[in-house]
């Protein structure tokens, strides 16, 4: 950990300007911590230890403040991710609606449990916290869409338009 | 009935500036910036008792007036509109949002003047995709057409909106912990005092505003007081979005007037329960409001009705708990929600409601003790109002505490039997 934290930073040019941009909105660059970890995450899919280490170098913050926002935030994943993420809401109207029935059938589809991902890297399945959507419950999100009105068979339709 | 909020709304068709500048969408504006001081805008609200439409009800005004104004006020001020939308069974400012933005955005403009901040953020729920498309698309439309930017309309006034998405946190929509997650920290709610009117973000006078309180500025400053208070049923001011989920026939979101009573939108709007199902309890306004049974749903739905029967307004988007669903796990389902969401900054929300949580998973499972209820109730009151350091438990610990009133039997069922009876 001591010798990367010699190194120069390891964040690409164009995660650099996107930090930057974004750090415009605030007026000194720490601020920008959480969007930073945010766009690190959006190319790289996850945010690693060294990354922690990079963005820390990169905003002037120590490696521990900036790994104790991202592990604050339920949407920054600090372990690996499959290609694409699978959000099941897990609040009451959709609990009141079968999301359990739901979850059962898409666990048993994928082989695998919240917190996993498939052995291909093709899905990780986490649950999310009332999405906004109650009148249309059981929702998801699978990546950055949202889908309402949930059965088994759309379910089916939609799983495999995601490789 | 009058529904400004929502009138101009073809839902799926979000209202572009051209079609905002049509129904007068920034007039209130215009009125605003050039015809009106700040302490006038501020007077204003106050006097119209327009009460935060994100769940906790406090007086618009009355918070806007804690900011120093003056030449001695801090130059650097901030507004913040809090769309960090997450209360479980609220689906009410992602309407407003993705489909009449600059309602919105008219709104933070004329709010932000009135308390003479340059600079607003938009808090938006990073869940919300479509909100962030399309407002960054309405920002985009109002900087062109010069109602953003340096010298709003030739009246000398700036003001840059800035919108910053979340990474996810119910607690990030208390306002102190929303703050410090704009500043780049852990969302952790802050000691009051100082409130944020004093010291805010980055240490300046900020004011933080719902995204529904924020949509009715430029309405009241356009058409008035006594329209404002008119649009009510019971003088508290305005009209409200309503929603319905759970087994009714058809959920959804309506504009009402405040003061209609509960059992109408439930039996008018949202169409009755399915068939099959009978309604129980309602939770009025989101995971942290009380049940109200079913004997009291003729209850008016605004900011001082509820409250006489021992429940809250809170978001007004309503859950309805039917006969088929394990009121035991339905608590659960909500105590899990806190649990998890509990930023842990203090010990009894931080180890309470896993506590909770654990207690009635064992009675939904048939493990449960009479003794868990008394521990239940003590909760209820250790981590209730001015035990703990935010509002998080206490919200908590309001559906628990109606639940364990009106519930007691199938409490009781669920550890005498030793399963859930609702499960076969």
């Amino acid at each position: 950990m001591t010798d990367k934290l010699k190194n120069e930073t390891m964040l690409t040019d164009h995660e650099k300007e996107e930090i930057l941009e974004e750090s415009k909105a605030y007026p000194y660059l720490k601020a920008v911590c959480v969007d930073a970890l945010k766009i690190v995450q959006h190319h790289r899919g996850w945010v690693s230890d060294d990354s922690i280490i990079d963005i820390a170098g990169f905003l002037q913050m120590s490696v521990h403040e900036v790994d104790s926002v991202a592990t604050f935030y339920s949407r920054i994943y600090r372990q690996p991710v499959g290609r694409n993420m699978i959000l099941i809401c897990d609040s009451m109207s959709c609990m009141i609606m079968g999301y359990e029935k739901l979850y059962d059938y898409i666990s048993e589809k994928l082989g695998i449990r919240f917190g996993g991902t498939t052995t291909d890297g093709r899905f990780t399945l986490l649950p999310i916290s009332c999405l906004g959507d109650c009148h249309k419950a059981p929702s998801m999100m699978i990546n950055n869409e949202l889908f309402s009105l949930l059965t088994k068979e759309l379910i089916d339709e939609l799983l495999i338009k995601y490789e | 009935m009058e529904r400004p909020l929502t009138e101009h709304i073809t839902p799926g068709t979000t209202l572009t500036l051209k079609d905002s500048l049509k129904v007068g969408g920034y007039d209130g504006v215009r009125k605003a910036l050039k015809e009106m001081a700040p302490a006038e805008i501020v007077n204003l609200v106050k006097t119209s008792n327009l009460l935060g439409r994100g769940g906790a009800g406090f007086p618009t005004g009355l918070k806007w007036s804690f900011v120093p104004m003056g030449p001695d006020a801090p130059k650097t001020k901030y507004l913040i509109c809090n769309a960090d939308e997450m209360e479980p069974g609220t689906f009410k400012d992602r309407y407003l949002m993705e489909n009449n933005p600059h309602q919105l955005i008219a709104g933070m403009i004329i709010t932000a003047y009135a308390i003479q901040a340059e600079k607003a953020y938009i808090f938006l729920r990073w869940a919300y995709k479509k909100s962030e498309a399309v407002l960054r698309n309405a920002l985009a439309e109002a900087y062109a057409a010069g109602y953003l930017g340096k010298n709003i309309l030739g009246t000398g006034f700036n003001l840059d909106i800035y919108i910053h998405t979340s990474a996810g946190r119910y607690i990030c929509g208390e306002e102190t912990a929303l703050i410090n997650s704009l500043e780049g920290k852990r969302g952790i709610p802050r000691a009051k005092p100082p409130f944020p009117a004093v010291s805010g973000l980055f240490g300046k006078p900020t004011v933080v505003n719902n995204v529904e309180t924020l949509s009715w500025i430029s309405h009241i400053v356009e058409k008035g007081i006594d329209w404002f208070k008119a649009l009510s049923l019971t003088g508290e001011g305005g009209t409200k979005l309503m929603g319905v989920s759970g087994r009714v026939k058809l959920p959804g979101l309506w504009e009402l007037p405040l003061g209609i009573p509960m059992r109408e939108v439930i039996e008018n709007y949202a169409g009755g329960m399915s068939d099959g199902y009978r309604l129980r309890a309602v939770i009025p306004g989101g995971a942290s409001t009380d049940f109200v049974p079913v004997d009291q749903i003729d209850v008016k739905m605004d900011y001082k009705s509820l409250p006489a029967i021992g429940s809250r307004l809170g978001t007004a988007t309503m859950i309805i708990l039917d006969d088929k669903t394990c009121p035991v796990a339905f608590l659960h389902n909500i105590e899990r929600f806190f649990a998890i969401e509990s930023c842990g900054w203090c010990t009894p929300c931080r180890e309470g409601l896993p506590w909770v949580q654990k207690i009635l998973l064992a009675i939904e499972d048939g493990k449960g003790k009479v003794e868990d209820l008394d521990i239940l109730t003590h909760h209820t009151h250790y981590l209730g109002p001015g035990n703990t350091f935010c509002a998080h438990a206490p919200g908590a610990m309001e559906p628990l505490q109606s639940g364990l009133k009106y519930f007691h039997e199938d409490f009781m069922r669920h550890i005498n039997e030793k399963h859930c009876p609702w499960k076969n």
